[in-house]
């Protein structure tokens, strides 16, 4: 496979898994626990669908490169089944209670923001301009959904039982942000992507000091669950884009 | 622990030279959870470059009975206002 090729598929896995988790936190849109928490969450999510765009518009590009014909964003995000995605499987489960979300967050911030910072100094110089926008950006988020799990790990019985049992319950998919496949292991090489297998120890130090804060456990190491990054995915995916794509589906190209 | 989360009345200072303004009040469980919020509540839209919180509770107004005695005294001082001083058009924000 050309650089271009795996170029396109991992823009895709990030703009995936931005796209993915922004949708779920929509989700809780009139739901939250207090109207700031719902503010809140939704402003992380539109920032993860500004990056998100910016990723599809790039990955429209390299696309039209390799085969004379690139798709924009929206059809990236509305014209493709699950199959076709790449999102991490950690940014597709479910919202579940406050802690499950948080912990979800939590997970995907400390490894979004390695991952930019890492990608800011890439060597093709759109996916460093992006990645460098983007890196401001998950700062905030992950100080903000660390600031939670402390929260709620050092709060009530109540909570700490709850934010303890998020964190068991998703901790198998966190694992694959550090696994990387062929293509990944080959932009990295190029210096255009990042090194998923570099960013385990740092994730790890900063996940750990954040659980210890929190009085926390870190589960013990278990089956890693994979298969997002190459399109296979968890039940749950299907019926997040059947919502999401809803009306592009039954309305192709409709707009107001 | 209560269930209600105190009030927190925000002020966002727009830009460098000017003073922070009360732009609104929230609920958050301790400062730096108000600040978090005011940021997302208050200053999405690039409004701020800094953003003070203080709790409502802290907080000592002036009563609505007290009116009169307050601030009738001073509608009929003209002379305190520094309106017979000409300001050349390029001094802003006084």
């Amino acid at each position: 496979m050309s650089t271009d090729a795996h170029l396109l598929e991992y823009l895709l896995r990030l703009a995936d898994s931005d796209l993915v988790l922004a949708q779920r936190l929509g989700e809780w849109v009139g739901k939250g626990p207090v109207i700031e928490e719902d503010i809140a969450l939704t402003n992380v999510g539109l920032d993860l669908i500004g990056q998100a765009r910016l990723w599809y518009g790039y990955a429209g590009e390299v696309e039209a490169r390799l085969t004379g014909e690139g798709r924009d964003e929206d059809q990236f995000a509305f014209r493709r089944d699950a199959h076709e995605f790449r999102n991490l499987l950690l940014a597709e489960q479910p919202n579940g209670s406050y802690a499950d979300t948080i912990a979800r967050q939590f997970l995907f911030d400390q490894w979004h923001l390695l991952a930019l910072c890492v990608l800011a100094r890439s060597s093709d110089a759109r996916v460093a301009e992006v990645a460098a926008k983007g890196a401001k950006e998950a700062a905030y988020h992950a100080e903000r959904s660390a600031d939670w799990v402390i929260r709620l790990g050092d709060g009530t019985d109540e909570s700490h039982r709850r934010m303890q049992a998020a964190i068991d319950e998703l901790w198998r998919y966190a694992g694959e942000m550090f696994v990387p496949d062929a293509a990944e292991i080959a932009l990295a090489e190029a210096g255009i992507g990042a090194d998923a297998r570099a960013l385990q120890a740092p994730w790890d130090a900063a996940v750990d000091a954040v659980l210890a804060e929190a009085t926390l456990a870190r589960p013990a190491a278990g089956h890693v669950q994979k298969g997002g990054k190459q399109g296979r995915h968890t039940e749950h995916l299907g019926h997040l884009l059947a919502e999401m794509q809803f009306l592009q589906r039954a309305y192709p190209d409709a707009r107001w | 622990m209560s269930k209600e989360w105190p009030l927190w009345e925000v002020f966002v200072r727009s830009q460098h030279g000017l003073a922070h303004k009360h732009v609104g009040s929230l609920h958050a469980p301790d400062a730096g959870m108000a600040v978090k919020n005011a940021r997302d509540v208050y200053t999405r839209r690039n409004e701020g470059v800094s953003i003070w919180v203080v709790r409502s509770a802290d907080i000592a107004a002036s009563s609505p009975s007290e009116r009169d005695a307050l601030f009738d005294p001073a509608s009929s001082k003209v002379y305190r206002h520094p309106t017979f001083f000409p300001m050349p058009d390029e001094v802003k924000n006084i």
